[in-house]
């Protein structure tokens, strides 16, 4: 291993505990701190699921919590709102690039810290306040905002005749993501700094793991897509506070009453959110692409099949991202010619899409897979991939979209492929770097156990939701026994219902296994999976600047797994190529 | 001139900048200035460049939708443009003239003229803002609040937030003419304070141009 013996970059690490656990410019420290909200928000989103399912399959049984323990239909928008609203911002878009990106971006391309330590530390905080501003909606008057993660005008910019929770709880919920947009672009100046100027000596870019590619596409997909949606609820708060018609028609009137406001455009609302919308959903997916590729070499001991396609079909796919917000909005009376466009431009993305498919598929070929709970968790992506990609196919079609637009097929399709992909890719990033983290390996049994209950579990809730989709079961409706041709379909509620259970209560083998094991785990050695990256050469617990003043230079590609010729079946890329054992 | 290690004052670069610090070996190490951090100083260039570029959709997203709101409402009423604007906007682009001209006298390592050049771009930004609040009683007095018409909310919204992205311009030029810096070294946080000044220039033509045009 090569090394520059040179001083520890900006100071020592800080002594009290405050500045070491609290307000810390560690990238680690603050990697963990996103994990930790994160995993906050996923828990009350999961058990806002929870009370939509009972809710949905037994619409009589009371709630706590709700007043007279009836779930009003308000209170049911109310819950989808702060669902969507916690899980895409808070789980999707947090943890996969903030969280595990802080932590590992740094050491993987053998940086002593972000670019922008302070910087990191405000993006944190700001996302931490964001979140409390967003949760505090629930204890206002009114109550949380019953307008749905999109927050469509005019509805969301009239104010509290649109409803209850439209009041103050639809402001803060504009607030809320306007301080998450600012600390979004903060996170992501870091992230392209930090990627361009700061890789060790020899580090290429077509030497960087696929995980750091993943979170550099991230990163300037967030850059460009968050000022929009910034300014969309900059203007929003406008309509709503300052009396000014940026999205607000004329003569529009709710609630029997008629707005003084004039000329305002509603489909203004909607370009402005869906251009940052539909870059979103790959800012939730592309991390998640890289940790995936990661995971799949190191646990079948092969290099990445067609590394350069996987980075190209990354860009591709982030280039796309940002010409098919249209297909959101087929059925807003948009020109059929414009729809095609966006139609075929969607299409296009199952091209790169299908490359990366075919990759994973070629890597895992011919391998001797290790089974363990990390690779479990990656091969159950793909498989979600597949099938949450496919049905985008047909969601891209106006035809089709205009009857499935707003049904349970909707639902389905993103869950399978933004939230559940993503999440499974999460689930991977933990059970691999637990050991670089925390010092200790998490269980395999409860790991594998976890999966299965999982992988099982999210398909039987989400499939069903294809076929009410067919049966044109409208999304969003917190009642639907008293329609006639929606009643006959409760049994496939119960069904999805009783599966979310199941499902909610295995993620608790996941708690235990985290929580316990960061303390009481099996003592990890330093490269426990015989993983070729930086982060697996260095010592762990990770030192304050990572390489503790020794700079790695690094000679090699990401994935040199089972190289013919040499002694071990892996080759890190810090090794001199002098220096590799022969077999 | 005594130094701490966390602060480099005006003088030591003149001096010649003493040892070099110790730095992060990072990829192409060229032996460039590093700050006393060890982070090579090249990030904070390409970090102001990224960030011009946030900057940038953040304020074309305001101008797509100053262009669509115009096209699809029947409502719109084109406001007197302020007559100060003229003037403004010499102001601001004479402070490119004069920041260019402390850069040239800070490369040439004269002190005295770089501190009046800098000291006279800021306080043409000072002058900037202080017209722009004139611009906003002009419209007031042409009958165009907030709320009147969407095409006066926009020339609210977008020279506001100008206004604010061009104040954290003029704390940056204050910060560097203070003559104390951490982390950075004078070179790195002139050349990164007048490539951002410009890019609020040039941001402030186009802006001027889309409501003179536009509206």
């Amino acid at each position: 291993m090569s090394s520059h013996a040179s001083p520890v970059h900006h100071s020592e690490a800080p002594k009290g505990w405050i500045r070491h656990y609290i307000f810390s410019l560690d990238h680690k420290i603050i990697g963990t701190q996103y994990i930790l909200l994160g995993l906050s928000a996923v828990t009350i989103g999961v058990i806002l699921s929870v009370i939509m399912r009972i809710h949905l399959a037994w619409p009589n049984v009371h709630i706590w919590g709700f007043a007279n323990g009836v779930v009003s239909p308000e209170d049911y928008l109310r819950v989808i709102t702060m669902h969507g609203t916690l899980m895409v911002f808070f789980v999707l878009t947090t943890v996969p690039q903030s969280g595990f990106g802080n932590y590992f971006l740094p050491i993987q391309i053998g940086a002593p810290d972000m670019a922008f330590p302070t910087l990191n530390m405000l993006s944190f905080w700001l996302t931490f306040v964001s979140m409390l501003v967003l949760l505090s909606s629930a204890f206002v008057p009114g109550g949380s905002p019953i307008s749905g993660w999109t927050a469509y005008a005019p509805l969301s910019a009239v104010g509290e005749i649109a409803g209850p929770g439209q009041g103050l709880g639809q402001t803060l919920w504009a607030v809320s993501i306007a301080l998450f947009c600012g600390a979004s672009l903060m996170s992501a100046i870091n992230f392209l700094g930090t990627t361009i100027d700061l890789r060790a000596k020899g580090l290429s870019l077509m030497r960087m793991p696929l995980t750091v590619w993943g979170w550099f596409i991230t990163a300037s997909l967030a850059l460009l897509a968050f000022g929009v949606l910034l300014a969309a609820c900059i203007l929003l708060l406008l309509d709503r506070l300052a009396m000014t018609s940026f999205f607000i028609p004329g003569g529009e009137m709710v609630s029997g009453v008629l707005l003084k406001h004039a000329g305002g455009s509603p489909l203004l609302w909607q370009h402005l959110f869906w251009f940052f919308g539909h870059p979103e959903v790959y800012i939730a997916i592309l991390p998640a692409m890289g940790i995936i590729s990661h995971v799949l070499s190191t646990f079948s001991r092969k290099p990445v099949f067609g590394y350069k396609a996987m980075v190209y079909s990354l860009s591709a796919i982030g280039f796309l991202s940002f010409m098919v917000w249209g297909h959101h909005m087929f059925i807003s009376g948009m020109n059929p010619y414009s729809a095609l466009t966006f139609s075929i431009l969607t299409l296009v993305i199952g091209v790169p899409s299908a490359i990366k498919t075919f990759n994973w598929l070629g890597t895992l070929w011919g391998a001797r897979i290790h089974f363990t709970a990390a690779m479990l968790f990656a091969i159950g992506f793909v498989s979600l991939f597949v099938t949450g990609g496919l049905s985008g196919i047909f969601l891209a079609q106006p035809a089709l979209d205009l009857y499935l637009h707003d049904t349970y097929y909707v639902i389905g399709h993103f869950h399978l492929i933004m939230g559940v992909a993503a999440i499974f890719a999460m689930f991977a990033a933990t059970y691999y770097w637990f050991p670089k983290m925390f010092g200790h390996m998490m269980n395999e049994t409860l790991g594998k156990i976890h999966f299965w209950m999982t992988f099982v579990g999210v398909y039987c809730i989400f499939m069903p939701m294809h076929y009410l989709g067919y049966a044109g079961d409208p999304r969003r409706y917190a009642l639907t026994d008293s329609v006639h041709y929606l009643a006959r379909l409760q049994p496939v509620y119960v069904f999805i219902s009783i599966a979310a259970f199941v499902t909610a209560a295995a993620q608790l083998f996941f708690y235990f296994n985290f929580f316990w094991n960061i303390k009481h785990g099996k003592k990890a050695e330093r490269n426990p999976w015989r993983a070729t990256t930086l982060e697996w050469q260095v010592s762990t617990p990770v030192p304050h600047d990572n390489f503790a003043g020794h700079y790695p230079t690094v000679y090699r590609g990401p994935y040199e797994y089972s190289v013919p010729g040499a002694a071990e079946d892996f080759t890190p890329q810090d090794v001199a190529p002098e220096q590799v054992a022969k077999a | 001139m005594p130094h701490t290690s966390t602060t480099e004052e005006l003088e030591i670069i003149e001096a010649g900048g003493g040892g070099k610090p110790p730095s992060f070996p990072g990829r192409d190490d060229d032996g460039s200035p590093s700050g006393r951090s060890g982070i090579p100083q090249r990030v904070y260039v390409t970090g102001i460049a990224i960030g011009m570029g946030a900057i940038l959709m953040f304020f074309m997203a305001f101008a797509s939708a100053f262009i669509v709101r115009k096209g699809v409402g029947s409502d719109w009423q084109a406001f007197p443009m302020p007559r100060i604007l003229w003037l403004n906007t010499l102001i601001l682009l004479a402070s490119s003239v004069t920041i260019v001209r402390a850069r040239h006298f800070f490369a040439r390592g004269d002190r005295e003229s770089f501190r009046h050049w800098w000291t006279v771009t800021t306080i043409l930004g000072f002058l900037f803002l202080a017209g722009q609040l004139i611009a906003w009683r002009q419209m007031v007095i042409s009958g165009f609040y907030l709320a009147t018409n969407a095409s006066g909310s926009f020339f609210y919204v977008l020279t506001a937030a100008h206004g604010l992205h061009l104040l954290g311009g003029i704390v940056a030029l204050l910060y560097v003419g203070r003559g104390k810096l951490r982390r950075l070294t004078f070179a790195t946080a002139t050349e990164i304070t007048s490539v951002y000044w410009h890019f609020m220039d040039g941001l402030w033509v186009f802006l001027f141009l889309l409501l003179l045009l536009g509206r």
